[in-house]
């Protein structure tokens, strides 16, 4: 084996060595010209379907939505000629749709695809995640071509964000099982790139739509490697083989002042946060709540373990959500009015500085999943600031399962977050009316009456000076009376050649992978001369 | 042998063959039951896998929708049996996790993993065989200490870090190699990119596999040194070379076809590290995927796979053993 290849080994090596030297691309010719990006991914889309969940919230690169998002998250029309309105109930939403738009496979997009694309997702047979967030829609129908209605069950004021949603053609569908089409691997959309090539586990190829509606872009072929490890893709773009890469904060900075490099430090809704069981006598105690709240030092936990990238979270409202961000809503850090409350609640520090109450010690267990790297050290920090109040707080690594099992005696460490609605943000989590349902909602049991009404009324009324109150309500009341302590924002960051422009910053949600992040306007980057 | 001895040989080794292909029947399925119930035990929820991030916030009656399209509520052993119908049939059913065919998901990646793991385990036998010998021939030499001292080494460094390393070293100081994947950015499928995106993978698996077939070759050797028919060789004078290469290693290998069969097991872990660290696009990756994922279908086909190659190993060992060696009995 050896010998046999031993010379074209040899010879293969050598060339690209003297690769290596004349360029520092090693990626192949036309990656000079900037008409060409590799882009080193850290996770693999399991399909490029929309339908079963590929990129909702639209920057979809193979798809468009009815409407998508500018950089400042306002959303624009996209195939629909306007962002669509309510009628004066908030009932019915119609979008009338772009003249003369075509599919890559020359096909003219119909009103009745948008239909059908609605229809699959809300299909009982179909494998959707992302079939909750259609929870308000009742029925889409078609009256002509060009014109599509969306039926609500009730007034769902962020109802337009959801159609950021790719379309797709019903006829690639015809008599195939949606859950495992070919089109899952091969789609077929309207958007400014097409896939040439998607060799599962190692990369895909993505070639510009020369007659995209919204004018070709000038990056004409998109490589995006996937390569899982963070060390393994830091080894990799340092080796010249990436034009840019998302990278953990650490091992980003090593590119802060490189020549020819960027590092882009992009802002984010994706929180992490600790949910805190409201049933468990310790914690079932506002004013224990919001101790914790107070002893809990997050701008050390950014500092350390964030290498600064992110935050400090109160709410599941990010900062960076000036419309909806209320100033006042804040946790400062104040251990001593931590210990106040907690002698005023009654857990009192023995001689060893363990608190108790009733000869019952304080104590709460902190879970988070274990292969997560970056939940695990916050979990640690967080930990250790509640032990330093005197709160015995075990640090136990298990699954996402045991967290929700456990949820009315212990802490978990959760994450998530997008920055497009207050309340895609806060519903589900907050509201009552999901306390102790099944599934991944309203984890910490949290009950606020208050609370409740601020949501209810955000959701619904479609004045947005209402809404906006609504939301500042939210927040007073939610930073009162604590259910989770929401940690930080997380801040996304990346390496990129520094060989384009048209690159806007935008606030990001919790996924970023190919779709969000830095990218995700790449239709309008332009080659640096 | 005469004639009749060597047909009747051949008959017993066709027997052998046939015997352990019916054993094979009972021990596939009870292999892959085996696994329809660890998954069932494992603390995973194939639905919160699916999921992903978007699990935070959807609705529970959504959730128990899928769950009930899936089935995964139904007793194991009626989801065993609706697997088993289909999978006799020769329809493995769609990936869950993957949302693609298994037979796709299969055939996409395979073909890799064969190419890697052949070529790395011709590699480490070449490396085995060769050091071993020069080691055992040199017995107590700085070069037999060196040898031994480096494979002690490599057993115990783990594949993840060889890999990591070899990726510093040849990618990124040196850049004599490409870092992974199976071709470069932009650059079609062909014989050469994948011969040049293969060396690192394959060597860094070789090396990791090598050390316990140098080892084995070097001790069998030393041992066959003291043997009646060695010592015998030597006191007629033949050269080092014909005791060595002629008597000694040829009656050492027949135990090292065993061992091979039994890192078998060994070289497809090592390679699911491999083609993590280095992008390789081949099925270990997947396998751990669908492990991970609890995904019925995938894992069901990736396990009779796993254990109809190691059944076909061990067959395939036991009759090149017979062939080797006529006292080699055949009953078991």
């Amino acid at each position: 084996m050896r010998v046999r290849h031993g010379p074209k080994i040899v010879l293969a090596a050598v060339g690209l060595l003297v690769v290596g030297c004349t360029s520092p691309d090693g990626g192949g010719g036309s990656a000079r010209t900037g008409e060409s990006i590799v882009i080193g991914a850290g996770s693999e889309p399991e399909n490029l379907n929309p339908i079963l969940g590929y990129a909702p919230d639209g920057a979809a690169k193979v798809f468009d939505g009815l409407v998508a998002r500018d950089a400042k998250l306002q959303l624009v029309p996209a195939l629909a000629e306007q962002v669509p309105t309510a009628s004066a109930d908030g009932l019915v939403w119609t979008a009338k749709l772009r003249e003369g738009t075509r599919f890559s496979d020359g096909t003219t997009l119909s009103a009745q695809d948008v239909v059908f694309t609605f229809k699959s997702v809300l299909d009982p047979g179909t494998n959707s995640t992302i079939a909750s967030r259609l929870d308000a829609l009742a029925d889409v129908t078609a009256p002509d071509d060009r014109t599509v209605e969306f039926r609500l069950r009730h007034p769902y004021a962020p109802f337009a964000q959801q159609l950021a949603l790719g379309v797709v053609p019903r006829k690639a569908f015809d008599g195939v099982d949606v859950n495992s089409a070919p089109f899952n691997s091969a789609p077929i959309g309207t958007g400014p790139y097409t896939v040439a090539e998607w060799r599962k586990g190692d990369r895909m190829v993505l070639k510009a739509n020369e007659s995209y509606w919204g004018g070709a872009p000038a990056v004409k072929t998109v490589t995006v490697v996937f390569v899982a490890d963070d060390n393994a893709r830091a080894t990799r773009m340092a080796a010249g083989e990436f034009d840019g890469t998302v990278l953990p904060p650490k091992l980003a900075n090593a590119y802060r002042d490189r020549d020819g490099y960027r590092l882009v430090r992009n802002p984010s809704a994706d929180y992490r946060g600790l949910g805190l069981p409201s049933e468990l006598p310790l914690t079932s105690d506002p004013r224990v709540r919001l101790a914790i709240n107070l002893g809990v030092d997050r701008q050390a936990m950014i500092d350390t373990v964030l290498a600064g990238a992110g935050k400090p979270a109160a709410t599941p409202i990010s900062p960076h959500l000036a419309d909806w961000y209320e100033q006042g809503a804040v946790f400062r850090h104040d251990p001593a009015e931590a210990a106040r409350l907690l002698d005023e609640a009654g857990w009192r520090a023995g001689a060893d500085g363990k608190r108790s109450r009733d000869g019952q010690a304080a104590r709460l267990p902190v879970l988070y999943p274990a292969p997560d790297v970056l939940r695990k050290e916050l979990a640690l920090a967080t930990a250790s600031d509640i032990a330093r109040l005197g709160i015995d707080a075990p640090v136990e690594a298990t699954t996402f399962e045991v967290m929700l099992q456990r949820q009315r005696e212990a802490a978990s460490v959760w994450g998530g977050g997008d920055p497009y609605d207050p309340d895609t943000a806060a519903y589900t989590l907050l509201h009552s009316r999901y306390a102790g349902q099944s599934g991944y909602v309203n984890m910490s049991l949290y009950r606020n009456p208050t609370v409740d009404a601020a949501l209810d009324t955000g959701r619904r009324s479609l004045d947005t000076a209402t809404r906006k109150q609504a939301y500042a309500d939210f927040q007073r009341a939610y930073t009162a009376d604590p259910g989770w302590v929401f940690l930080v924002f997380l801040d996304h960051t990346y390496v990129l050649r520094d060989r384009w422009t048209g690159q806007e910053q935008q606030v990001e949600p919790h996924d970023h992978g190919l779709v969000h992040a830095v990218w995700w306007n790449l239709e309008r980057w332009t080659p640096k001369p | 042998m005469t004639a009749p001895a060597r047909r009747r040989r051949g008959r017993a080794i066709g027997l052998l063959a046939l015997r352990r292909l019916g054993f094979a029947v009972p021990v596939l399925l009870l292999v892959s039951f085996a696994l329809f119930a660890l998954a069932k035990a494992s603390p995973f929820d194939p639905i919160e896998r699916y999921f992903g991030v978007r699990i935070i916030g959807a609705s529970p009656e959504r959730i128990a929708r899928i769950r009930e399209n899936w089935g995964v509520d139904r007793p194991v052993v009626e989801q065993y049996l609706a697997w088993l119908r289909h999978a006799v049939a020769g329809d493995f059913g769609d990936s869950l996790s993957l949302r693609q065919p298994v037979s796709e998901v299969i055939g996409d990646r395979m073909g890799w993993t064969v190419l890697l793991v052949s070529a790395g385990f011709a590699l480490a036998l070449l490396l085995g065989l060769l050091l071993g010998t020069v080691a055992a021939w040199f017995a107590g030499g700085w070069l037999d200490r060196a040898i031994t001292a480096t494979s002690y080494t490599l057993e115990a460094a783990p594949v993840f870090w060889l890999g990591l390393a070899a990726l510093y070293v040849f990618a990124l100081q040196l850049r004599w190699l490409p870092g992974g994947g199976l071709t470069d950015a932009g650059e079609a499928l062909g014989v050469g990119q994948v011969a040049t995106h293969i060396v690192l993978p394959m060597s860094v698996l070789a090396i990791s596999q090598a050390p316990w077939f140098v080892l084995f070759v070097r001790q069998n050797l030393l041992e066959s040194f003291s043997q009646d028919h060695v010592v015998g060789a030597r006191s007629r004078g033949l050269s080092d070379r014909r005791v060595v290469l002629g008597h000694a290693l040829r009656t050492s290998l027949l135990p090292f076809l065993t061992l091979v069969g039994a890192r078998l097991p060994e070289l497809i872990t090592g390679a699911l590290l491999v083609e993590t660290v280095f992008s390789w696009p081949g099925i270990a990756r997947a396998t751990v995927d669908a492990a991970l994922n609890v995904d019925f279908a995938l894992m069901g086909a990736l396990t009779v796979l796993a254990t109809a190659v190691v059944l076909l190993g061990n067959l395939i060992a036991d009759v090149l053993y017979a062939l080797a060696d006529p006292r080699v009995g055949l009953d078991g």
